[in-house]
């Protein structure tokens, strides 16, 4: 095979990388570059340095050590009989490439991950060579995310998270059953065995930094993981339910959706066309509901439909008001913060502007439409000094006017 | 307005800022003239450059002597930390009226010191609102300023970039970059002033032009590879790109002059990448006569384009057991009826003598379509590749899904394959079940052609083995019958 160039290596493991939905780069400790002997610093708040077309954000660079694979997951583009040209980059490359991007302020650090070569243990500590170089040799201080491979040995997944600010653990599928079925070579039992280890790492390395201020860090920005929707069956309130059981279990900072999307070379076992992206934007929607909205995980199923899944022309917020219609409406001069929270078209800062203006004011109408985003959302379901809805909750129609319009082309 | 009425009444002060950003000089300004009952509408601010309003053209020197000087007992003026904080980015803004509007909310909280709590207040509003587009604009300078690297005289790389900020925030934002890049030298032009950073000490400098920033650097070229590769076709939300980035800041982002093609190529290529690869098949069919006809139309791997037919199973809707081959063979592919060549006899002879009635079982291939190659006049059977069996098991699992049987038995390692989409070891699996994703059993044993290719005791050996597997399953069956 002729030599590939820097550049064509890239072009392979970055295109490869691009089906994983995580990017996130903040949460982590701060750090700069005062003091030391190279570049870099994390200010609690990730940047996103450039958007793709897609939408996406740009802030790490995002790629793959090698395309190369020993397992045959089936969603997986990767995947050992898949014919896709594959590449391998050295880790000195990778260095390389994260400090010269770096530099020139087109990243916030780097997001590595790998396809398996020669054996889990292997790669993984590959990857974590990448890392170490970057952190000792070069005294990097900007932000290090590493994809960690669950069928490697606990020691070495240990070290990524010396290195990294974030580790993250693929559940890749929301049911058992599909695991099996899609990812053969991958094992339900190994891939949560992983991250409760990981949990109970970053609860340790914590808790010894409060007593010895130089104990070290292990992945301060926390761990992460991804579930692939729509490859296979499984509807929303089960994915719901996954998300939410993963985050009580294993104290996960974010849950990724990522839509299952074509991919070149694709294994026929995936018969289905690419679900709705929506389906993926309403699934961050009723995560968001339970993170900061105080909704169980058991409610946010209810806004589901008799499919178990979410509604799509409409936010799930608004799905759960249309079904619970009695709770509204919401006084907003006297309601609690997790009635006000509930109603759609407030959000928590909406709500915590609300807060603070009636200890001054009753509110009216008029002041409400200068504290949220879109009155006409919220009328419905709110009362105040001046207004109250005429049975509108009970209008039967009330989901048809609700219910944006069908979306504009996006014209360019 | 009033405004008039008030030079007859008293005197309307002009304040000159030495610098559009200069916060602390505002701030002792507007500190001296609340303490001397000052009225927000007799006062002016007026930045370098700026005109301020009617009264700052009476001279900048000569009203600023007038400014009142506050006797020693004035009570100290107060503000809520959260207005400081406000003020502080608030200040930044290019609005020219941003003085005037924060010494009226100062003036205001001396006499309602809750003022800042009242967000439904309009100049509590505005002045978040300003606030509120200064640290956009900062975060998008943190995130787009594009470095390139040139080479200063005695060798050392310095990164330069071009950046038009909307605000006044370039000194204010220095010390983000010196904290990120401590140990690069640096340089950061604008419109509104420069910023140098040598590694030890920042300087500030006047304005630039864009041509004072250099061209181009090498390394552009590999983070536009990068930007075009990470960006999945699939998922075109042009939208949501632009309400973050949006169009006036493309000019300087090297990856920003790809946009247009990506976009224009997107569909194109997410065309490509489906044709190229997921296959799209539709619904699958609902029944074994639709089985039978759809693969028979089917090409989706190199073997159906060879010269031969596909050949469906066989046996009763509902069948306890279902048995799984890896292809026809020649003779399979001449009839159209799976398992009727030597080694479908030599199942048949070991089906009976185990107690296993052939005609209730459902019998099927993991692979639907013969691959052989050409030997002179003979076609040789070749074994199917793991991708083909995967592609395949599209129409094995259609069967499945449709028969229901109990139990499965798959023979040799390509049926295995097409079962649980992985290539396993006959000898470790063979001998007791292992659940499929529904659990169903599957029981996994030799290919009956693999004992015709046997000899002398390794025959026996494995005809023996054969034998007792069919046994176990003949047992099992009666187990889940009973
Ligand atoms: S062998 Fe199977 S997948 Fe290949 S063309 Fe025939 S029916 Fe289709």
């Amino acid at each position: 095979m002729p030599q590939q160039t820097l550049r064509q290596k890239l072009e392979i493991l970055a295109d490869a990388a691009k089906y994983d939905a995580s990017c996130a780069s903040s949460g982590t400790a701060k750090k700069n570059s005062l003091g030391g002997k190279g570049v870099g610093s994390t200010e609690g708040m990730g940047i996103c340095h450039a958007y793709a077309p897609d939408g996406r954000c740009i802030s790490l660079l995002k790629i793959l050590l090698t395309n190369h694979c020993i397992f045959d997951c089936h969603y997986c583009i990767n995947r050992k009989s898949s014919n896709v040209a594959r590449a391998r980059f050295t880790p000195q490359e990778v260095v390389d490439l994260t400090l010269s991007f770096y530099r020139r302020n087109y990243i916030e650090g780097l997001f590595l991950s790998s396809g398996i070569v020669k054996s889990a243990n292997h790669t993984m500590e590959q990857l974590v060579e990448v890392a170490r170089i970057l952190r000792e040799e070069h005294d990097f201080r900007g932000y290090i995310h590493l994809k960690t491979i669950p069928e490697a040995d606990a020691e070495i997944i240990h070290e990524a998270g010396l290195y990294a600010d974030r580790v993250s653990i693929n559940v890749e599928l929301p049911t058992d059953t599909g695991l099996t079925r899609l990812a053969p070579d991958k094992n339900a039992r190994q891939i949560e065995g992983a991250m409760g280890r990981t949990k109970e790492r970053i609860l340790t390395a914590k808790d010894e930094r409060k007593r010895f201020r130089h104990a070290p860090r292990f992945a301060p920005a926390g761990q992460s993981t991804q579930m692939i929707v729509g490859a296979d069956d499984a509807n929303d309130a089960a994915i719901i339910g996954k998300a939410s059981r993963l985050y009580d279990n294993f104290g996960l900072r974010r849950v990724y959706y990522s839509a299952f999307s074509p991919i070149p070379d694709a294994s026929a076992v995936l018969p289905l066309k690419r679900p709705p992206l929506l389906r993926e934007h309403r699934l961050y929607q009723s995560d968001w509901l339970m993170r900061f909205y105080g909704f169980a995980p058991q409610e946010v199923a209810d806004a589901a439909g008799a499919d178990g899944n979410l509604p799509l022309d409409i936010d799930p917020k608004l799905a759960w008001a249309l079904k619970f219609r009695e709770s509204f409406p919401v006084d907003v001069n006297r309601a609690p913060r997790e009635l006000l929270l509930r109603v759609p078209g407030l959000g928590t800062k909406a709500v915590a502007r609300i807060l603070a203006s009636r200890r001054h004011r009753r509110l009216r109408l008029d002041d409400v439409a200068r504290l949220t985003a879109s009155l006409a959302k919220v009328r419905p379901f709110i009362c105040t000094v001046d207004w109250r809805p005429t049975f509108l909750t009970d209008r039967a129609d009330l989901r048809g006017l609700l219910t944006p319009k069908s979306e504009q082309l996006e014209l360019f | 307005m009033t405004a008039m009425q008030h030079v007859s009444l008293g005197a309307h002060y002009a304040v000159h800022l030495p610098a559009p950003d200069d916060f602390a000089v505002w701030r002792d300004r507007a500190r001296g003239l609340v303490q001397c009952d000052v009225p927000p509408d007799r006062v002016s601010w007026v930045e370098p450059g700026g005109t301020g309003d009617l009264f700052a053209a009476e001279g900048p020197s000569r009203s600023e002597k007038r400014l009142p000087v506050p006797p020693a007992d004035a009570p100290p003026v107060r503000a809520s930390k959260r207005f400081l904080e406000l003020a502080r980015h608030a200040a930044l803004h290019s609005d020219p009226a941003r003085f005037g509007l924060l010494y009226r909310v100062l003036w205001r909280l001396q006499r309602n010191p809750g003022l800042m709590e009242d967000k439904a207040d309009p100049e509590v509003r505005r002045i978040e609102e300003l606030a509120k587009s200064v640290r956009r604009d900062a975060h998008k300078m943190h995130a787009f300023v594009r470095f390139r690297e040139v080479e200063e005289e005695d060798g050392t790389p310095h990164f330069v970039a071009w950046f038009e900020p909307d605000h006044h925030i370039v000194r204010a934002e220095a010390a983000f970059f010196m904290r990120r890049f401590a140990n690069m030298r640096w340089s950061i032009l604008t419109p509104r002033g420069s910023i140098h950073w040598d590694g030890e000490t920042m300087r500030e400098g006047p304005p630039a032009r864009r041509s004072d920033a250099p061209g181009g650097d090498p390394v552009e070229d590999l983070w536009r590879s990068y930007y075009a590769s990470i960006f999945n076709p699939a998922r075109l939300k042009v939208g949501a790109m632009l309400s973050e980035m949006p169009k006036k800041y493309w000019k300087n982002l090297p990856e920003a002059a790809l946009i247009p093609q990506l976009i224009a190529g997107a569909q194109a290529r997410e065309a490509r990448m489906v044709a190229s690869g997921s296959l799209d098949m539709g619904e699958r069919p609902s029944t074994l006569e639709g089985v039978g006809t759809a693969i028979h139309a089917c090409r989706n791997c190199p073997i159906g384009e060879l010269d031969n037919r596909a050949v469906m199973g066989e046996g009763p809707l509902g069948a306890p057991l279902m048995i799984v081959g890896e292809q026809p063979g020649d003779q399979e592919d001449r009839t159209g009826r799976p398992f009727v060549g030597p080694a479908g006899q030599l199942l048949d002879d070991y089906l009976s003598r185990a107690g296993i009635d052939r005609s209730a079982a459902y019998v099927t291939n993991a692979v639907k379509h013969f691959k052989f190659v050409w030997k002179g006049k003979h076609r040789l059977h070749q074994s199917p590749g793991a991708k083909e069996i995967d592609t395949c098991r599209w129409w094995l699992e259609a069967e499945r899904t449709i028969v229901k049987p109990r139990l499965v038995l798959a023979l040799g390692a390509s049926a295995a394959r097409g079962l649980l989409g992985k290539t396993v070891s006959i000898t470790r699996v063979r001998g007791s079940p292992t659940a499929l994703d529904d659990g169903t059993e599957l029981w996994v044993t030799a290919h009956p052609s693999y004992l015709l290719r046997l000899e002398g005791e390794a025959r026996e050996e494995q005809a023996r083995l054969f034998a007792a597997d069919l046994a176990a399953v003949r047992e099992r069956l009666a187990e889940l019958a009973g």
